[in-house]
């Protein structure tokens, strides 16, 4: 059964497509990443799915989820670091969806919140100002949030740009437990070698679908050669890109 | 002897006494708003929103003379306007908020000017830019103290998702329908707070008990609850001493209290220990020994 399913879906900016007449489904439970060169709208589509950005043409559906169900980790946070909030402070915003503006946060709460710091490897940083983290330790500090927001879909944007191996490992652990629980994971990554390593499904996007499946027979040399040219053909108006508006 | 300084002009008189109050409950009201202000980046936005305000209570004026009521609708229509405005035209064209607000505050600027020096004197011009602290009526009093209340009220309701909203508002947009919400009942906390500290203070004075004690309180607290705590009793303690001051040396007392606030920022500037000089400089002795 598909978690997410784009049907037709044409999505943009000012009227310019930056995913254009996708087809594809994303089985539930699955542990997808999408590639594609820059500019191939792949941050684009994964806004198409929170619902950020609405369709210009055609749908996302979300079966059996509601936008509660949906954790997202934007590419860029808009998170301000001068800000004077706390490790757990950040952390325990992940549970807004349970708590919302007047709830306690309680003991049982407090632990999860424990669990999560622990499990991005953030222990011993709980009282720390944001400001103070380096790039790394937000990274675990956001997926300790997304963590907590025990959320069925998970979208992440380039999650692992910038930061260190030893991080990366620690973090991509997280996805995996993540994909052993049953959830369905999303990820645009640019790295190959992790896709092929982590990921077992992989979608291709160069504004319109190039390939979806098992990521052994998406990551091709042909397919990634057919990516380049199609987003190429791309940079032009919308009309040179080959495919009529019918 | 010292209880005679501090404790006899309020003992004595009872427009000292009411000074006192009006400017107390500003501090509790206001102050907590500039804090946030000033987490948002946005310590700017409290002067042009002092300075929007101006045209509406010029025309409560016209209409109704120095009229309580009058005035401060006005000036929360006019406020509110200007805060929806700016608003409604930073989310739905490319402008960013900084700029649509500035062009908005300034067309009412220009209009509250407009209509004060065509129509009323010099002497409502100064009432209404510097306020009458040392003349304020039961009315007038239970406004401030009203309004106190309900800022602190709202604040402490909207604690949370004002936090998310000021940190990280792409989460709460997330998460959460609250945002839109959240952000309007904020600039109107602005505007209710600057139009009853412009019946004590003066629209532009009103701005300088909201954002200089914030300011002043970063250095002192490193959690928002601190920070609000002391810009709370910096503020109260301005009040205090500036009107003591005014009292004593005949000064006029808005502009006292407000530069008390500014001497109390200059203070914290250098002695702070969240960030302050001396703080930063025995960081750095501690590192290069």
């Amino acid at each position: 059964m598909p978690a997410v399913a784009f049907q037709k879906l044409t999505l943009g900016y000012d009227r310019q497509p930056a995913v254009h007449r996708l087809e594809a489904e994303i089985e539930d439970g699955s542990l997808t990443a999408i590639v594609g060169p820059n500019g191939a709208g792949k941050s684009t589509l994964l806004k198409g799915v929170t619902g950020a950005l609405s369709p210009l043409e055609g749908h996302v559906s979300i079966k059996g989820l509601s936008r509660d169900d949906i954790a997202y980790l934007p590419q860029q946070s808009e998170i301000d670091q001068s800000f004077p909030l706390s490790v757990v402070d950040l952390v325990s915003m992940g549970l807004w969806r349970e708590i919302g503006p007047f709830g306690w946060l309680g003991r049982k709460r407090q632990a999860r919140i424990d669990d999560a710091i622990a499990a991005a490897g953030l222990t011993g940083f709980e009282a720390r100002p944001i400001g103070s983290l380096s790039g790394g330790q937000m990274q675990r500090a956001l997926f300790a949030r997304l963590l907590l927001q025990d959320a069925r879909l998970v979208l992440l944007d380039e999650p692992f740009t910038s930061i260190d191996a030893r991080t990366m490992a620690d973090l991509l652990d997280v996805v995996r437990g993540w994909h052993g629980e049953g959830r369905t994971v999303v990820a645009v990554l640019h790295d190959h070698e992790t896709v092929r390593a982590h990921f077992p499904q992989t979608l291709m996007l160069a504004r319109e679908l190039v390939a979806h499946g098992p990521t052994e027979q998406v990551l091709t040399a042909e397919n990634q050669f057919r990516a380049r040219q199609m987003c190429e053909a791309c940079a032009g108006p919308p009309h040179v890109c080959g495919r009529s508006a019918a | 002897m010292i209880w005679d300084i501090f404790f006899q002009p309020f003992a004595d008189f009872g427009f000292m006494r009411r000074a006192l109050l009006g400017c107390i409950a500003i501090s509790v009201g206001a102050t907590p708003v500039g804090v946030f202000l000033m987490l948002r980046r946005m310590s700017l936005t409290g002067d042009a929103m002092a300075h929007a305000i101006l045209p509406g209570a010029a025309i409560g004026y016209l209409i109704a003379g120095l009229s309580l009521g009058a005035m401060t609708v006005g000036g929360l229509i006019a406020g509110m306007a200007v805060a929806l405005l700016s608003g409604l035209v930073t989310r739905v064209t490319v402008l960013r908020e900084d700029a649509s607000l500035a062009a908005f505050y300034l067309i009412s600027l220009a209009l509250g000017v407009l209509i004060v020096s065509t129509r009323g004197s010099n002497v409502d011009l100064m009432h209404v830019l510097f306020g009458t602290v040392l003349a304020l009526d039961d009315a007038t009093l239970t406004l401030l103290c009203s309004i106190a209340s309900l800022s602190t009220l709202t604040i402490a309701l909207f604690f949370r998702p004002l936090v998310l909203e000021c940190a990280d508002p792409q989460f709460l947009r997330s998460v959460s329908g609250l945002s839109v919400v959240t952000h309007f009942t904020f600039l109107a906390l602005v505007v209710l707070n600057l139009v009853a500290g412009f019946h004590a203070l003066g629209t532009l004075m009103a701005v300088g008990i909201m954002i200089l004690p914030a300011a002043a309180a970063r250095f002192w607290a490193v959690g928002i609850g601190g920070m609000i705590v002391v810009a709370v009793a910096v503020a109260m303690l301005a009040s205090v001493i500036g009107l003591l001051l005014s009292y004593y040396f005949s000064l006029p007392s808005g502009p006292t209290v407000i530069l008390v606030a500014g001497i109390g920022y200059g203070l914290s500037i250098v002695f702070g220990p969240a960030g302050g000089l001396i703080a930063q400089a025995s960081l750095r002795r501690h590192y290069e020994t």
